[in-house]
């Protein structure tokens, strides 16, 4: 960033302050030295995030391995100093107002614990309330609702050291919500999950988000989560921001086609030329067709147009798959 | 609105009173242990009924309580931080709203709680029983013990947050611990009363936070000469390794690096 340039840009960050915005980070970057005394390297993980989030959104925070979600999280919640750039979370200077922001945000690491290992799930949950200073009735309030929604009852008195890794997730996140924070980040929450353990999770997530009293930050490589969870989707590789767009807008600009699939009511071959329609197969000895579609049409009028020259048993529309949608990401 | 740290004492205690069966199997050790200190120490009064103000009951008095603080006072084995460090599970520490030392100091007054009973209380009541010991005559001389075993608990502590803390900039801090687990245990007078070493080196030794640990509690205990400076001393250094391990955190969490995840 140039310095004439850095004036503009923190005005900028003052107008967008004082909009309702939990995340507002400007030129984020962060590097480390690497290596022996003697031959250190820098490493940049982070190059050039700037990104603001709304309160009470859902984002899925997305990229490869190595991208820079992780550490964009930790300078986030104040525990890495960034290098470059800056960014206000709650209003607050993370690193600078780390405590503070702490009593604000909720974080969950997929791969790390913040409960007493040796300690029965409740009595980290008393710890967790006393360190966040929760009143003790708001604590109990909130404590059972998690309790009743994720199903805990059956294993509260139990020490978190025997847990499955389904229960302690369960006790992570409502540890992460006792306090009533405004964010929820939420690290690879569904990492090495079973799929019921995952729907329970997402189901739960989601519900906390619709109140909109919380914002979500997800990261996360298992793409379900997203499409659960989040309605924008901001794509980090290599240390820049490489997408930022509603999932929806970015299913129509990256994806690729979506396909209308019709079983019609006879065997017949599917009809060609339709407009709009750029790829027809058939399949089942011709009782199910797909047809590949581009958005010059939309489904309602491929459908209306097929229903005048066919009997129509059934149809449905696929959606191009969010895996298909990353990989074209990824690789651009 | 409640301050959390009483909490995390008492998370502390219970924290370690879980394994009741290492704490059974620590205590043997130190018993077993404790026998052979006493049988050299008694052995070298063998020769001289006193040395440097230590007679036998003395003596064993000095193992019993040595054997006994060892696991409250905590001199080796201490290396969650740097672990946590190395690992990066020190973020989920770093993002909480505490001041992270003091909350690990709190854990670890819990802990020293639960040792003073399972491993403090029976060895000297095994030494009273099984050979001549030497109570305290006055019963002062009880609270000043207990003020004296907190602050090297507090010592001690200031000590081991700062060999972990060397972890945010080696990376691993296993070396720097085990060094001090060699040098700790023989200049803190657990192994021989410092009062056996050479003048010189008494000296020197008084320099350092060393004798804090367990040469100033016990000689409390046995009601030697001294007891207010050596208070005062034990409290400087409590207070100065508090505050330069601050200062240790302050500068070594903006070094943190976590690679992977």
């Amino acid at each position: 960033m140039t310095t004439s340039g850095a004036g503009g840009a923190s005005m900028d960050t003052e107008r967008r302050l004082r909009s309702d915005h939990v995340i507002v980070t400007e030129g984020l970057g962060r590097d480390f030295l690497v290596g022996s005394r003697l031959r250190r390297t820098r490493v940049t993980a982070v190059t050039d995030v700037t990104l603001d989030v709304a309160r009470g959104e859902a984002v899925g925070f997305l990229g490869p391995n190595g991208a820079g979600k992780s550490t964009t999280i930790k300078m986030l919640t104040g525990v890495l100093v960034p290098s470059a750039g800056s960014a206000r979370v709650c209003g607050l200077d993370p690193v600078r107002e780390r405590r503070t922001l702490a009593r604000r945000i909720g974080v969950v690491f997929g791969q790390r614990s913040q409960l007493w290992w040796d300690l029965p799930l409740a009595e980290s949950f008393a710890l967790h309330g006393a360190i966040h200073r929760v009143p003790p009735a708001r604590h109990r309030e909130r404590l059972d609702e998690c309790v009743e929604l994720l199903d805990m009852a059956a294993f509260l008195t139990t020490p978190v050291r025997q847990l499955s890794l389904g229960q302690r997730m369960r006790g992570e996140v409502t540890a992460a919500l006792l306090h009533t924070p405004e964010l929820l980040v939420l690290d690879e929450p569904t990492i090495g999950l079973d799929l019921a353990s995952k729907e329970r999770l997402r189901t739960f997530l989601s519900a906390v988000n619709a109140r909109g009293d919380v914002t979500l930050l997800l990261t996360t490589h298992d793409l379900p989560d997203v499409e659960r969870l989040c309605r924008r989707v901001v794509v980090i590789d290599r240390g820049r921001v490489l997408v930022d767009d509603g999932l929806d807008a970015l299913r129509r600009r990256f994806a690729g086609h979506r396909t209308l699939v019709v079983e019609p009511v006879t065997p017949a071959a599917p009809p060609a030329a339709l407009p709009g329609v750029v790829a027809v197969t058939a399949e089942a000895q011709g009782l199910r067709w797909r047809l590949e579609f581009d958005s010059t049409t939309t489904a309602a009028e491929l459908i209306a147009d097929v229903a005048r020259r066919v009997d129509i048993r059934d149809v449905h529309v696929d959606e191009p798959t969010i895996e298909a949608l990353m990989r074209t990401l990824y690789t651009r | 609105m409640l301050s959390p740290y009483p909490q995390l004492v008492r998370a502390g205690f219970r924290r370690h009173a879980t394994y009741r069966q290492a704490a059974l199997a620590g205590l043997t050790t130190n018993l077993v242990f404790g026998l052979l200190r006493a049988a050299v120490l008694v052995a070298v009064l063998a020769q001289r009924p006193v040395v440097a103000g230590y007679d036998v009951a003395a003596a064993i008095t000095y193992v019993s309580l040595g054997q006994g603080l060892l696991t409250v006072v905590l001199l080796w084995g201490d290396t969650e931080m740097s672990r946590r460090i190395r690992t990066g599970d020190v973020v989920v520490d770093l993002g909480r709203p505490w001041d992270l030392q003091a909350a690990m100091l709190a854990a670890d007054l819990g802990r020293a709680g639960f040792a003073v009973l399972a491993r403090l209380v029976p060895p000297m009541l095994f030494g009273a029983w099984a050979f001549p010991f030497r109570w305290p005559t006055v019963p002062a001389t009880w609270a000043w013990f207990a003020v004296s075993a907190l602050l090297a608990v507090v010592v001690s502590f200031g000590v081991r947050f700062l060999l972990n803390a060397s972890a945010f900039w080696l990376l691993d801090a296993r070396g720097v611990i085990g060094m001090w687990g060699v040098v700790g245990g023989v200049l803190s007078g657990l192994v021989v009363p410092l009062a056996w070493f050479p003048e010189w080196a008494q000296t020197a030794l008084a320099w350092t936070p060393l004798p804090s640990l367990f040469q100033i509690p016990i000689d409390v205990f046995l009601e030697r000469d001294g007891t207010a400076g050596a208070l005062a001393a034990q409290a400087g250094w409590a207070v100065a390794l508090l505050l330069v391990g601050r200062v240790a955190l302050h500068h070594g969490s903006r070094r943190l690096v976590v690679q992977g995840r």
